[in-house]
């Protein structure tokens, strides 16, 4: 097996990637403006901000993906040399691993890396990619157990995950110098997630850079040297990350709520707690206006046990006037959004059954309605008639809540929904299920943050597809979750 | 006061259905042009009269392309042709038995309907694939019913499906009526707000509480009724039916959908825009007649203006 | 796994319709008898494989049964008369496949109605060559297609080589892989700095080519050529595919699964005439086999994927 030294033998003096002045401009939308940052072999830099900060669009320009409006990228190749473009940033070992999932599900493990790996091909080329691919996985994520002939859409979000930053750090024709990992934890268990950051900071040990994108500030710490806080198109502060705190950066990206304000409101819940409104053949069970958490390591059958619930309860079109339940996307793309709709239209499309007059669709009703939600919920849009795209992914959340809730549904189910969203959207959507769970709605919440998982009333843990442990009152604690996720793989192996 | 209407001139080549209107527009003065306006009316009128059997076809395909890529009716011709021939098989010339005729060819279109739907639903295939076997099987029923025999429609109804109203068509009339039903239903009603969150995101539709089984049966059964319907009346327009007479209409149906600016990719569809593409559809092939050209070059000009009107099409909709 | 399963149902369902041939009709159980069964299962092979091209890239093409015809046109008059002049018009007709495909990602059209455009185009240059039926084979592929090969007749020996050929194509080699990937996820394709806009073009352009294939071979066969000889091949093609284990979306295909769909199609038209339907059944019946399989392949889906129903709703 390689050793992860294979990022330059003697490392050009300088940057691999100078950015001065980037502007971007999607129309009249400033995604980046005046962004000047350097990296340089060695560094892992930790780009945190909200959503709509420019992140993603500062990691499409670093990778020579956009050719930015205004400003220069020049990237030093291996040789000394300099360029720009995409060509030329591939060239220079420029890889990047995406939030959303790049892999085709229709092919193997090793095959999926023939689409990065364009030196790939002629006889035996198979046998070449096996290799790269499995020595990477072995790599980075020691024990991944992910057969590299298996098809990519039959394994689980988290193996899917691990194989794409495999690739990333995959020895290929030319070596990883610079790997951009734009939420790479995002599906990941912390066990696996540790592997990762290990591997990150071997990596930059070795010689190698790495842009680390994260909304969970603790692995930001663990493993940045440097950190540079986005807003607003700009890079407003940078600088090594030991000068930085956790609150300090919350700060920084212009959020005052801090983590803090969760532990206080826990106090005094419960008195509201009624009687038992569901169980399932899983195992789970949910009393009127509590708030019930799924836990576990990612991928260990939480989403599955939710979508088996809602659908059990959803089928048919008695179900359609009066839901019995709905459902809170957390994979928004995916499983929300009508990306062709306004926002008005996607908010109101679980309740409209409620809105006909005369069998059409009442639309002054639903313009109050919307209006009503879009004050109640906080979602930043001067008009409701916009389409749903234009807002931030965290005003897309808010409108798929707001979907949810304004219908009468007793239970409302969650799957990981503040997947991608920022601190501040977070704790007012703490709020809202707090407060709407004490007007006596029950809440199934699968959540793969911890901290989430800790503020409600009772907590599922599952492992493999079944629940571990039940956790109630002040057995709820981030230890015993972690014991009850933990315990079983250790008795099981 | 004079703002508001030019910006609706202004935003009418952004209205999905402006061009398919504009191309039949033009092609009717093409062809004008060449005839010098002898026979003019008679034109206007037939492409009125042939256009609105594309038009109700094409919108009961545009609610189920609505539905999603993948989702295609490819039985229209098979049902369009079972409906003609039992339903004239049923009246035998009769004219008290107009009504129950026509009962029986919608009660085929139902049926039909509700077997492509039992297909997809029962067997999880994709719906190209369950129209296309289920086409089969309609075809064969109406080869074994017809028999090679020819039986004329009654009277009073190829009087009706030929005659018109103070120079309107009354197929016109009709398929003017179907396709202001059609816009309702998808404008206004929660129908029509249900099948293109359907088409735009049948799982995310589903987990919202959309019955999506439903909206799926009620628009391939609809598209099957439409179906049966054309063929009643176009077995009555052309004094009888014929076991090739739904052929040409799978072509129609979907390109008058994706000329009317509809989306193939579903979730957005367009009423208006139906009728325009109907119109040019056979206005097209009406102007390569006048001009005299033979079948083969009436055929490539279709199909070139088809992809060329398509190509147009795309283009517009990226720039805006 | 479900890669696995992919191919092992259309054997099943071919050895079933073979089984039951055999059974209603002994003597087809011979080199004569499985000649005249598989006598015109290579061009459907061979189309079904044109087809398998477009739905790999998430497309479908609903002209390949009047390109197939204009090809035969060609074969029986051109082909036949000039070779040269012949040869070079195929060439053009696979070059406007692959142009087609530019067109269609470029303009990101809807295939089904490009297509769709086309299959009036092939139709009204196949009506201009051949007005009425007529034109003769080209020697060499009669010969060819008349060879008696030892122990297994010609059709066979040819789908065997077909499946093999497009099996490395298309399932082993890189390049292959990269076509399939653009069915997969071609934003992924992009990124990684490939041009889908080729990619697609070349898959265009393969199925072109096995389109020209497919109709020289069937002159091949017939002899003679007329504009609407093989109208059929348009849905037989497509239900070749899926009957093959190919699924419409994802790139998910099987090029040898496509070949045994397209025989166990063609197999379907002679078991039909030996179980003495009447000819106004028969397009029924052929609908009818194909529901049945489709019934079968469900069942069999079902045994493996409770657990991804439940999620994927």
């Amino acid at each position: 097996m390689q050793p992860v030294t294979q990022a330059g033998g003697s490392p050009p003096a300088g940057p691999l990637v100078a950015l001065t002045d980037v502007h971007m401009a999607f129309g009249a939308v400033r995604a980046l403006d005046g962004v000047s940052l350097t990296i340089s072999p060695g560094e892992c830099i930790g780009l945190i901000g909200h959503n709509g900060a420019g992140k993603s669009t500062a990691v499409n320009v670093i990778n020579g993906g956009l050719t930015p409006t205004g400003g220069s990228v020049e990237y030093t190749l291996p040789n000394g040399g300099t360029g720009r473009g995409a060509a030329v940033a591939r060239s220079c070992g420029v890889r990047s691993v995406f939030q959303e999932l790049s892999l085709c599900p229709n092919l193997t493990v090793e095959e999926t890396i023939r689409v990065p790996h364009r030196d790939l091909g002629g006889f035996g080329w198979r046998k070449t990619a096996r290799k790269r691919i499995s020595s990477a996985l072995d790599r980075v994520f020691p024990g991944h157990g992910i057969d590299p002939g298996a098809t990519v859409g039959d394994l689980t979000l988290a193996e899917r995950q691990m194989v794409e930053i495999a690739t990333g750090f995959a020895e290929g024709s030319i070596a990883a110098r610079l790997v951009i990992l734009d939420e790479p934890t995002s599906s990941l268990d912390s066990a696996v997630a540790k592997q990762l950051l290990d591997h990150v900071r071997a990596f930059c040990a070795a010689g190698g850079a790495v842009v680390f994108i994260s909304h969970m500030l603790g692995e930001v710490f663990d493993v940045a040297t440097r950190i540079d806080v986005m807003k607003d198109g700009k890079v407003i502060v940078s600088g090594a990350a030991s000068e930085f705190t956790q609150q300090g950066l919350i700060d920084a990206m212009g959020h005052v709520a801090g983590l803090k304000a969760k532990a206080a409101t826990s106090t005094g819940r419960g008195s509201h707690i009624g009687e038992e409104v569901l169980t399932t053949p899983d195992g789970l069970s949910a009393r009127r206006g509590e708030i019930v958490g799924l836990a576990g390591l990612a991928g260990h059958g939480q989403a599955e046990a939710l979508a088996r619930f809602f659908m059990s309860r959803s089928a048919g079109l008695r179900h359609t006037r009066n839901p019995e339940v709905t459902f809170v996307a957390g994979d928004r793309g995916r499983d929300g959004v009508m990306a062709l709709w306004s926002i008005l239209q996607n908010l109101t499309l679980t309740t409209l059954p409620k809105l006909l007059r005369g069998g059409l669709v009442d639309r002054k009703a639903e313009v109050v309605l919307a209006d009503d939600w879009r004050k109640k919920i906080g979602i930043r849009t001067d008009n409701m008639n916009n389409p749903i795209l234009s807002l931030s992914g965290g005003n897309q959340q808010k409108v798929l809540f707001a979907r949810s809730l304004a219908s009468s549904a007793p239970i409302v189910v969650m799957d990981d929904p503040m997947r991608g969203v920022d601190v501040g959207t977070k704790q007012e959507a703490y709020e809202m299920i707090r407060q709407e769970a004490e007007a006596g709605r029950t809440f199934l919440w699968y959540s793969t943050e911890t901290d989430e998982v800790i503020q409600c009333d009772r907590v599922f843990v599952f492992r493999n597809g079944q629940i571990s442990a039940e956790l109630t009152g002040t057995d709820i604690s981030e230890e015993n979750i972690l014991a009850a996720s933990f315990e079983m793989h250790e008795a099981a192996s | 006061m004079d703002n508001p209407i030019i910006s609706t001139f202004v935003r009418l080549p952004q209205r999905p259905w402006f061009w398919a209107f504009l191309a039949s527009g033009l092609t009717f003065f093409a062809t004008f042009a060449l005839t010098q306006g002898s026979g003019n009316g008679a034109l206007l009128s037939a492409a009125l009269t042939f256009a609105s059997f594309s038009a109700i076809v094409g919108i009961g395909q545009m609610f189920v392309i609505t539905m999603g890529p993948g989702n295609v009716d490819l039985s229209i011709p098979a049902t369009m042709t079972l409906a003609g021939t039992l339903s004239l098989k049923y009246m035998g010339g009769e004219t008290s038995m107009i009504l129950p005729g026509l009962l029986i060819a919608l009660l085929v279109g139902f049926g039909a309907g509700a077997f492509n739907y039992a297909l997809i639903r029962l067997l999880r295939i994709p719906p190209i694939i369950a129209t296309l076997s289920a086409s089969f099987l309609y075809q064969s029923l109406a080869i074994w019913s017809n028999r090679g025999l020819r039986i004329k429609p009654p009277q009073a109804l190829a009087d009706f499906t030929t005659g018109s109203v103070l120079g309107i068509p009354n197929m016109t009339v009709v398929g003017i009526l179907v396709a202001v039903v059609g816009w309702i239903l998808l404008e206004r009603t929660i129908f029509g707000r249900w099948l293109s969150a359907v088409g735009q995101n049948r799982r995310a539709a589903r987990l919202s509480g959309v019955p999506v089984e439903a909206v799926n049966a009620v628009t391939f059964i609809g598209c099957a009724v439409l179906a049966s319907l054309t063929g009643y009346l176009l077995a009555s327009f052309s004094g009888g039916a014929a076991l090739n007479m739904g052929a040409e209409y799978l072509l129609i149906s979907i390109a008058v959908v994706v000329i009317g600016g509809s989306s193939i990719a579903g979730g957005n569809s367009n009423v208006p825009g139906i009728w325009g593409g109907a119109l040019l559809m056979f206005l097209v092939v009406s102007m390569l007649n006048s001009y005299g050209f033979g079948a083969g070059v009436r055929l490539i000009m279709t199909g070139t203006i088809i992809i060329a009107i398509v190509a147009a099409a795309s283009g517009r909709k990226a720039s805006a | 796994m479900s890669a696995k399963y992919r191919i092992l149902l259309p054997v099943l369902s071919l050895a079933v319709l073979l089984a039951a041939v055999f059974y209603l009709q002994p003597r087809t159980m011979s080199y004569f008898g499985l000649n005249l069964l598989f006598n015109l299962a290579v061009p459907i092979a061979l189309a079904t494989i044109a087809q398998m091209m477009i739905i790999m890239v998430n497309d479908i093409d609903l002209s390949i049964g009047t390109f197939i015809s204009f090809v035969a046109c060609v074969t029986a008059t051109f082909l036949y008369d000039a070779p040269l002049l012949g040869g070079a018009i195929l060439f053009a007709a696979i070059l406007v496949y692959a142009a087609m495909g530019a067109l269609i990602h470029i303009r990101q059209l809807p295939a089904i109605v490009v297509t769709l455009g086309m299959s009036f185009v092939w139709a009204g240059l196949a009506v201009l060559l051949l007005p009425s039926p007529g034109g003769a084979a080209p020697g060499w592929i009669r010969t060819l297609m008349t060879t008696k090969p030892p122990l297994v007749p010609m059709a066979v020996v040819a789908c065997v080589l077909i499946a093999a050929v497009t099996h490395i194509l298309i399932m082993r080699s890189a390049t292959g892989t990269l076509l399939r990937a653009v069915g997969g996820n071609a934003q992924a394709v992009a990124r990684a700095g490939w041009s889908v806009m080729k990619l697609k073009a070349g898959a265009y352009a393969l199925a072109g080519f096995f389109g020209v294939l497919s109709g020289i071979c069937l002159v091949g066969l017939t002899t003679s050529a007329d504009a609407n000889i093989a109208l059929r091949y348009t849905l037989l093609s497509i239900a070749g595919v899926i009957l093959g284990g190919g699924e419409f979306t994802g790139g998910r295909i099987s090029p040898v699964g496509a070949v045994i769909g397209a025989l166990t199609l063609s197999l379907a038209g002679s078991f039909l005439s030996f179980m003495r339907l009447s000819p106004d059944w028969q397009i029924g019946a052929q609908g009818a086999i194909l529901i049945l399989v489709l019934a079968v392949r469900l069942v069999f889906n079902r045994s493996g994927s409770k657990w991804k129903e439940a999620k994927n709703g």
